[in-house]
C-alpha cells in the first residue's frame, strides 16, 4: 500500500517496457543467426564458404535452377547463361552470370542470393560468387560473371531440384556516401 | 502514515466542493472518472472518424470499377481505417473503462499514478492528430497496410515518420496506462480482496497490462528500425543490405498477436461481469475463467507466425504455429461454455447489456471458428489475404470487441450518471446492430473463399451481389450508432427529460463494490478502503458456489 512500494513496482514495470525495447532489436542478430544455422527462409551466407574436399557422389544427380531478378524496376539486363545445370553432390561446379548496365550512368549493384527449398540453403556452398561484394558498372559496361559453387553430399536425400534465385539491389546512393 | 491520512482528509474536504469548472478541468484532472470519461468520449471520436473511412471502402465496392475514389486514397483508407480503429477506438475504449472501473472495482481511490494517466490520455490527441495529418499531405497518408510490411511501406512518402512519431506516442499512451493498471491492481485492492475473489473485468485487465508491457514496446522498436532503414542507410530489413523484409513480418506479428488479445481480453471480462448480473447467479467456473485468461495471455506468444503462413517457413514452423493456434480454442472454449453454463438455468432478462453480452458470445463465437479455420495451414494457403481473412477479424472486433464496449456502456452508464438510458432505444439499437453487422460481414466469408482479395479497390463481377450486402450493411450499422449516441448523451446531459432518480444497486442481480456507492459516483470514492462483504464479492469459487 505504501507509496514507496507502488514507486518500486512501477520502475520494475519501466526496466521492463525498456527490456522489450532492446529485446526488439535483438532479434535482428538472433534472427540471422537462426536463419544461417538451420538454413530458414532459404538465406545463405554472403560470403566464400570454406570447403573441405568431399568425395563426389555420383550415384545422385540434382537439378540446379537459376533465377535472376532486378529490383526496384532498374532497366538492367541480368540473366544466367545457363538456365540449369546438373550436378552431383560434392562436385564443384562453374557457372556464369551476364549483367549489362543499360544506364547513362554508373551505378553500383549489390545482389542477394536466395535458395529454394529452404532446407537446401545451407548444403549450398559458394567459394565464389558475384554477390560477395558490391559490383561496380560503369554506363553501359556488361560482363559475365563466375559463380563456382558444390553442394554438400550430406543434402537430404529428398531433394533433387534447387533454385539459387539473385536479385540485384542498386545501392549506388549508399556506395557513394561510404 | 499519519501524515497520508492528513493529506487525504484534506482532500476530501476539497471533494465536496466538486471538480474544477470549466475546460482547465479537463486538461489538468488526475481523477480517473475524468480521465475514462475522457477515454471513452475519445475513443467514441475515433471510432466515428475510423467508421467514415470504412464508409469510404465500403461505398467504392458497392460496384466493381472505380467509382468514387482512387486507388491510393483506398488503400489509405484502408490503412488508417485498421490504425485508427486498433489505437484509436478499441485500445481507448478499453482504457478507459478501466479507468472508470477499476478502482470503484478494488475498492480503491483513484489509479496509483494519477498524474501519469493526465499525461497518458492526453498523448493520444495529439498522436492522432499526427496521423490523420498525413491525410491532408503531398502523396496522401500512409496506404501499405496497418501491418507496415516493408519494403512496400518504405515507400510512403512524407506521411511516413509522421506516422512511426505517431505509433510511438500511441505505444508511450498506452504502456503508461498498462504501467498504471498493473501496480493499482496489485498494490491498492482493498483489505480481504485477494487475487482470486478479485472481479473478473479486473483480472482480464491485469492480464491485459501484462501483455501491453511485453510488446508495445517491440511494435516501438519494429518501427523505429523501419524508420532507421527509410531515413539513415541502415539495413534491418533492406534486402540489400543483408537484411530481412520477412524478419519485420516476424518481429511484427510478434507483437501484433498479443495486440489481438490485448483488443478482446477485457471484453471477456466485460462479458463475464454481465452475464451473472442477468442471469441472476454467480458465473460458473470462476478459476477456470482466470486460468483459461492467463492461459490465453501465454499462448498468445507462441502463434504469431501463424499470419504468415504464406512467407515460406520450414515444415516444422509451419506444424508448431498451426498447433499452437488450434491450442487456443480450448481456453476460450472454456470461457464460451462458461457463459453459457452461467445462463443456464439462471432466471434470465433481457436488458440492453444483457442482449450485446448474449449477442458477444454468439457472433464472438463464429468469429473463432473462422479462426480455426484460418490456423490450418494448408486452406490458410488459400484464404490468405482474402475477404475470409477480412470477416473473420471483423467478427471477433466489431461483434466481438466493439459489443463488449456497448454493452459495458449501457451496463455502467447509470452508475457513472445516474440516469438510465432509454431501453426501448437501447433494444432497438442492438437488434439493428446485430441484423447490419452480420449482413455486413457474413458475407465476405463467401467472397474470400470464391476468391475475392483484401486491400484491392476493385473486384470481379461475380463478387457484385456480396459486396452490395455488405455495403448496405456497412452504411446500416453506422447510423444505426447514432441511436447509442443520444442515448447515451441523454443520459450524461439529462435530456429527454431524464431524472437522476436511481437506486445505488441499479441493476438488482449486480454484484461487485462499484454497486455499493451512490449513483451516480460521486467524484471521489473509497478514499478510505471500504470493507468487503461476502455478498459483494463476484469471484465465486465453484465449491461455494455448491451451497
Amino acid at each position: 500500500m505504501s507509496a514507496d512500494l507502488r514507486r518500486r513496482h512501477w520502475l520494475r514495470l519501466l526496466f521492463v517496457t525498456l527490456g522489450m525495447f532492446g529485446f526488439g532489436f535483438a532479434t535482428v542478430p538472433l534472427y540471422n543467426k537462426l536463419c544461417y544455422a538451420i538454413g530458414l527462409n532459404g538465406k545463405v551466407a554472403n560470403e566464400a564458404a570454406a570447403i573441405k574436399t568431399a568425395s563426389v557422389d555420383a550415384s545422385r544427380t540434382v537439378t540446379v535452377e537459376f533465377l535472376t531478378t532486378v529490383n526496384g524496376g532498374r532497366p538492367w539486363k541480368f540473366r544466367a547463361d545457363q538456365a540449369t545445370v546438373q550436378v552431383h553432390p560434392g562436385q564443384m561446379t562453374t557457372v556464369s552470370f551476364y549483367m549489362k548496365n543499360t544506364q547513362d550512368h554508373a551505378i553500383v549493384a549489390q545482389a542477394v542470393p536466395n535458395v529454394a527449398p529452404s532446407d537446401a540453403a545451407q548444403y549450398l556452398k559458394k567459394t565464389e560468387c558475384f554477390c560477395f561484394n558490391r559490383q561496380p558498372f560503369a554506363a553501359g559496361e556488361e560482363r559475365h560473371m563466375p559463380v563456382v559453387f558444390m553442394l554438400d553430399p550430406e543434402l537430404p536425400k529428398d531433394i533433387d531440384r534447387i533454385t539459387l534465385a539473385y536479385t540485384f539491389f542498386d545501392v549506388t546512393d549508399v556506395a557513394q556516401k561510404n | 502514515m499519519a501524515h497520508t491520512n492528513d493529506l487525504a482528509h484534506g482532500h476530501d474536504d476539497h471533494a465536496h466542493h466538486g471538480p474544477d469548472k470549466g475546460i482547465m478541468r479537463w486538461i489538468k484532472t488526475t481523477n480517473h472518472k475524468d480521465l475514462g470519461t475522457l477515454y471513452l468520449f475519445f475513443a467514441f471520436t475515433m471510432f466515428f472518424i475510423g467508421g467514415l473511412m470504412s464508409l469510404v471502402i465500403r461505398a467504392e465496392l458497392f460496384h466493381p470499377g472505380m467509382q468514387f475514389v482512387q486507388p491510393e486514397f483506398f488503400n489509405q483508407m484502408t490503412t488508417m481505417h485498421a490504425l485508427v480503429m486498433i489505437f484509436g477506438g478499441v485500445m481507448p475504449a478499453f482504457v478507459g473503462l478501466a479507468n472508470w472501473m477499476v478502482p470503484m472495482m478494488i475498492g480503491c481511490s483513484d489509479l496509483a499514478l494519477p498524474r501519469v494517466n493526465n499525461w497518458g490520455f492526453w498523448i493520444l490527441p495529439f498522436g492522432f492528430t499526427m496521423m490523420l495529418s498525413t491525410l491532408f499531405m503531398e502523396g496522401g497518408g500512409p496506404a501499405g497496410g496497418w501491418t507496415m510490411y516493408p519494403p512496400l511501406m518504405l515507400q510512403t512518402g512524407n506521411a511516413f515518420p509522421f506516422l512511426i512519431f505517431s505509433v510511438h506516442l500511441l505505444g508511450i499512451s498506452s504502456i503508461t496506462g498498462a504501467i498504471n493498471v498493473v501496480v493499482t491492481i496489485l498494490n491498492m485492492r482493498t483489505p480481504g480482496m485477494t487475487l482470486l475473489k478479485m472481479p473478473l473485468f479486473v483480472w482480464t485487465w491485469l492480464i491485459t497490462a501484462y501483455l501491453l508491457i511485453a510488446v508495445m514496446p517491440v511494435l516501438a522498436g519494429a518501427v523505429t528500425m523501419l524508420l532507421t532503414d527509410k531515413y539513415f542507410g541502415t539495413s534491418f530489413f533492406t534486402a540489400a543490405g543483408g537484411g530481412d523484409p520477412v524478419l519485420f513480418q516476424h518481429v511484427f506479428w510478434f507483437f501484433g498477436h498479443p495486440e489481438v488479445y490485448i483488443l478482446i481480453l477485457p471484453a471477456f471480462g466485460i462479458v463475464s461481469t454481465i452475464i451473472p448480473t442477468f442471469a441472476r447467479k454467480s458465473l460458473f467456473g470462476y478459476d477456470s475463467m482466470v486460468y483459461a485468461t492467463a492461459a490465453i495471455g501465454f499462448l498468445s506468444f507462441i502463434v504469431w507466425a501463424h499470419h504468415m503462413f504464406t512467407v515460406g517457413m520450414p515444415l516444422a514452423g509451419e506444424l508448431f504455429f498451426m498447433f499452437a493456434t488450434m491450442l487456443i480454442a480450448v481456453p476460450t472454449g472454456v470461457k464460451v461454455f462458461n457463459w453459457v453454463a452461467t445462463m443456464w438455468r439462471g432466471s434470465m432478462s433481457f436488458e440492453t447489456p444483457m442482449l450485446f453480452a448474449v449477442g458477444f458470445v454468439f457472433l464472438f463465437t463464429i468469429g473463432g471458428f473462422s479462426g480455426l479455420m484460418l490456423a490450418m495451414t494448408p486452406v490458410d494457403f488459400q484464404y490468405h489475404d482474402t475477404y475470409f481473412v477480412v470477416a473473420h477479424f471483423h467478427y471477433v472486433l466489431v461483434p466481438g470487441a466493439v459489443f463488449s464496449i456497448i454493452a459495458a456502456v449501457y451496463y455502467w452508464i447509470p452508475k457513472w450518471t445516474g440516469r438510465m438510458y432509454n431501453e426501448f432505444w437501447g433494444k432497438t439499437h442492438f437488434w439493428l446492430s446485430a441484423i447490419f453487422i452480420n449482413l455486413t460481414f457474413f458475407p465476405q466469408h463467401f467472397l474470400g473463399l470464391a476468391g475475392m482479395q483484401r486491400r484491392v479497390p476493385d473486384y470481379a463481377l461475380q463478387f457484385t451481389d456480396f459486396n452490395e450486402i455488405s455495403t448496405i450493411g456497412a452504411f446500416g450499422f453506422f447510423v444505426t450508432q447514432f441511436i447509442f449516441i443520444f442515448n447515451i448523451l441523454g443520459c450524461c446531459y439529462g435530456w429527454f427529460g431524464r431524472k437522476r432518480d436511481l437506486p445505488d444497486r441499479v441493476w438488482e442481480g449486480a454484484r461487485g463494490l462499484e454497486w455499493t456507492v451512490p449513483s451516480p459516483a460521486p467524484y471521489h470514492t473509497f478514499e478510505d478502503p471500504p470493507a468487503l462483504p461476502v455478498s459483494e464479492v463476484t469471484g465465486v469459487h465453484d465449491a461455494e458456489a455448491a451451497h
